[in-house]
């Protein structure tokens, strides 16, 4: 689709697809802005969650049957791989919001490699960032409500070191849990969807461009290697995907058990 | 010009700033799913979970009692089946010894009983042969003197010497049959 709009400016050298890839006008003609395919699929990818899991764990069984067997499956994954580790005894606590994060991430990265409408929702940083934000208020607040509103913060500073070392140590230590931490959060998230749609896009592009629409005896082995590499690294994507999905939700795990408990 | 345009079109369009409206729809979906996964539906499973736990566990630890009574029942069985045998081993020792001890009596009994018999048997052979001794010393006295009388061809009138010849005949008689009676036995 957006090979085609590159194409339709009828240029006839080939050009790589850029960051335009990711620019959306609304859905129709005299739509409102925010009526986009990224919005639309946002919450489209949030009710297939929902629905997902309502056939599964709608009403639950003590011997699982169809889909609740996938549901558990997913649970217990969630909870033994991302929740434990970190969470320990707080796990069944926090499950609802690992399994929202980790379910509605990876639905949201799924979309690009699914026909029509290949596009992850997350490579428009406005998602990671508004669940990256969630995760660090959910860490802020429990640090006070559970360590107290000053304790909290000098917890956070190892004891007992030389005191010029903390005139290093401190703002440091502040400017990665408070500023970055988030930031690296939501920008690790949408930098991975968005290079691999990158490079989707690219080798598809080359595919369609050397074979369809510029046919070379030259060209069309480079045709084909687009084809082909399409093909790997969409399962590579794949792979990506849940990888970021599950990165995301640990990394929430181990942030709201700071907020806990302190670390030092 | 396009590349212009293109440049153009991605300042605008910074990736790293969000637009608001996908940060409402962001906000939007997530509560939704929070809402409906989270508050709902993870609950539900947790409680199952928890009650299949339980299930397990109360199972396995009814069986484990199961299994125990079980236990406990097939030793009674073998104590009482030891018992058994033991008292019937005692039984049997009792039964051997008082069928003994019957058919020792039996024995005593019966032994009595034929010596008894061949006593009786003895006195009436005794006495039988004496009363035939008798009437055959009578007969043969008669008899011999009659024979001898014939055979001598003497009247024996005189009954004190015809006594006195009849019984040294019979004391010959008896020193006879004394000698074979000896002999035999």
């Amino acid at each position: 689709m957006n090979a085609q709009s590159v194409l339709a400016t009828g240029g006839e050298e080939f050009k790589a697809p850029g960051p335009e890839l990711f620019d959306f006008p609304p859905l129709f003609e005299g739509a409102p802005t925010w009526l986009t395919k990224p919005t639309v699929f946002a919450v489209f990818g949030a009710l297939v969650v929902c629905a997902v899991f309502w056939s599964a764990f709608g009403n639950p069984k003590l011997v699982p049957r169809g889909m609740q067997n996938i549901g558990e499956m997913g649970y217990i994954f969630v909870r033994d791989q991302i929740g434990r580790p970190f969470l320990g005894k707080n796990t069944e606590q926090w499950m609802p919001v690992l399994m929202s994060l980790f379910f509605l991430i990876w639905m949201w990265n799924i979309f690009a490699v699914i026909p029509v409408i290949q596009f992850p929702i997350a490579s428009h940083i406005a998602f990671p960032a508004v669940l990256a934000i969630a995760v660090y208020f959910i860490k802020v607040y429990l640090g006070i409500k559970n360590q107290g509103p000053v304790k909290y913060f000098t917890n956070l500073i190892p004891a007992g070191l030389p005191k010029p070392i903390y005139v290093l140590l401190v703002p440091i230590e502040y400017l990665s849990t408070f500023i970055l931490a988030p930031f690296t959060h939501a920008v690790r998230l949408f930098a991975n969807m968005f290079a691999g749609h990158m490079i989707l896009a690219f080798f598809s592009l080359v595919g369609f461009w050397f074979i369809f629409e510029k046919p070379t005896a030259l060209g069309f082995g480079v045709g084909i290697i687009g084809v082909i590499m399409t093909c790997l690294m969409t399962a590579f994507e794949m792979f990506i995907q849940f990888l970021q999905a599950f990165l995301f939700t640990m990394l929430a795990a181990m942030y709201i058990q700071s907020g806990l408990e302190a670390e030092h | 010009m396009i590349t212009a345009a293109s440049v153009l079109a991605a300042e605008e369009n910074n990736p790293l700033i969000p637009h608001t409206y996908e940060l409402v729809i962001g906000i939007f979906s997530f509560l939704v799913v929070v809402i409906v996964v989270g508050k709902i539906l993870t609950p539900r499973i947790q409680k199952t979970l928890e009650e299949r736990t339980e299930a397990i566990e109360g199972g396995l630890k009814r069986a484990e009692e199961v299994q125990e009574q079980a236990r406990q029942t097939l030793e009674q069985y073998k104590a009482r089946e030891k018992d058994a045998a033991l008292e019937a081993s005692n039984l049997r020792k009792k039964a051997e010894e008082q069928g003994a001890q019957i058919i020792a009596e039996a024995r005593e009994q019966a032994q009595a009983e034929a010596n008894r018999i061949v006593e009786a048997a003895k006195a009436q052979i005794e006495a039988e042969r004496q009363q035939a001794l008798q009437s055959l010393r009578a007969e043969i006295g008669a008899m011999s003197v009659e024979l001898a009388g014939r055979v001598v061809g003497e009247s024996l009138e005189d009954s004190a010497r015809q006594s006195r010849v009849v019984d040294r005949f019979l004391e010959e008689l008896e020193e006879r049959a004394r000698t074979q009676e000896q002999i035999t036995s």
